[in-house]
């Protein structure tokens, strides 16, 4: 009971917030509420295939068979693999970060998880195709342009100001993931 | 539309999954669950932010900041605007071509949907579960510096 209080402290607090919030300021009440059905709809459409693919993943593919393919010294290819996997992924970012915490557990280099991340976020394959078709190709094309190089360069600066200890950390905890 | 793929890939995925190893494929489903239930707090936490947020700004007070916002203020405001926000990009999209449609410029709408989609404020929450405070303050930071460079970039080659 107590753990459970714990992990839900922020979550009760930013009810409280929110109450207060449709108090405050009635003339943002309706729309706030209609909003919060509208978002928990879109995430809950769109969480399960990305949880289920994750299941899968930790179960299906090997460690050794990670490690080897985007683990430390896995070289291009790795980085290649990541952006791609990031690429053909589909839903919003916060998606990824549980697929990437077990990509770490299967033991993915750092650099690129992030390029995975970095991929999901703004390369995302079927997201492009309608970015071009809504705004136009040119302007989508010179963002993919922009965006690939500077996915790796975001990777690579974040890998380089981590300390060694911190990415440690992140990996013993995604390890302890059943 | 891109959940429609996402639900086919799955759906066929674990069916293959589930006639090569019944007892796997629940494991994963397990696991699926366990995942979910381990993000839930923050992602509830999330969704409140993002209800304030887009309730407060929503498309018709972005569309204004958007579209009056010309010049390297437009930019920032677009930036900032993209980086706390939290749209589909099936909503997102639409409204940006009809910004650029009534005069906003290619630069800012660049910046609003590189930062939109590099940058997530509200999902701190979730970002920070995962990749630590500061791997993900990070990570934000710099993708919001480099919706900048990416928008001058956009903003030169539509210009061209």
């Amino acid at each position: 009971m107590k753990a459970f209080i714990k992990r839900y402290a922020a979550f009760l607090v930013a009810i409280l917030g929110f109450i207060a919030f449709l108090f405050i300021l009635p003339a943002y009440r309706e729309k706030s509420l209609s909003m919060i059905v509208f978002q928990a709809k879109t995430m809950l459409l769109v969480i399960p295939p990305i949880f289920i693919l994750l299941g899968l993943l930790d179960v299906w593919v090997p460690r050794e068979k990670m490690i080897r393919y985007m683990g430390n010294g896995s070289g291009l290819k790795g980085g290649l693999l990541a952006f791609l996997l990031g690429s053909f992924a589909a839903g919003p970012l916060y998606g990824a970060f549980p697929v990437a915490a077990v990509l770490m557990k299967k033991g993915s280099s750092f650099t690129n998880i992030l390029i995975f991340i970095g991929a999901w976020s703004t390369t995302k394959l079927p997201m492009l195709l309608f970015e071009a078709s809504a705004i136009g190709p040119r302007f989508a094309l010179a963002r993919l342009a922009i965006d690939i190089p500077g996915i790796v360069i975001i990777a690579f600066a974040i890998k380089a100001a981590l300390p060694e200890k911190e990415v440690q950390r992140l990996y013993d905890e995604a390890s302890r993931i059943e | 539309m891109d959940t429609i793929i996402l639900y086919v890939v799955a759906g066929i995925l674990l069916a293959l999954s589930a006639l090569k190893d019944r007892k796997k494929t629940l494991q994963a489903l397990k696991k699926a669950w366990k995942a979910f239930e381990g993000i839930l707090p923050q992602f509830l936490v999330v969704l409140i932010l993002v209800a304030v947020v887009l309730a407060v700004l929503d498309t018709a007070t972005i569309s204004r900041f958007l579209g009056s916002g010309s010049g390297a203020w437009g930019v920032i405001v677009a930036a900032l605007i993209g980086a706390i926000t939290l749209i589909p990009g099936f909503v997102a999209f639409p409204a940006a071509a009809a910004l650029l449609q009534n005069g906003a410029g290619a630069t800012q709408i660049a910046a609003f949907v590189s930062s939109l989609m590099m940058v997530g404020v509200v999902t701190l929450p979730m970002e920070m579960k995962y990749f630590g405070k500061r791997a993900a303050l990070l990570r934000n930071g710099l993708a919001f510096v480099f919706s900048f460079v990416a928008a001058l970039f956009v903003g030169w080659v539509v210009s061209l």
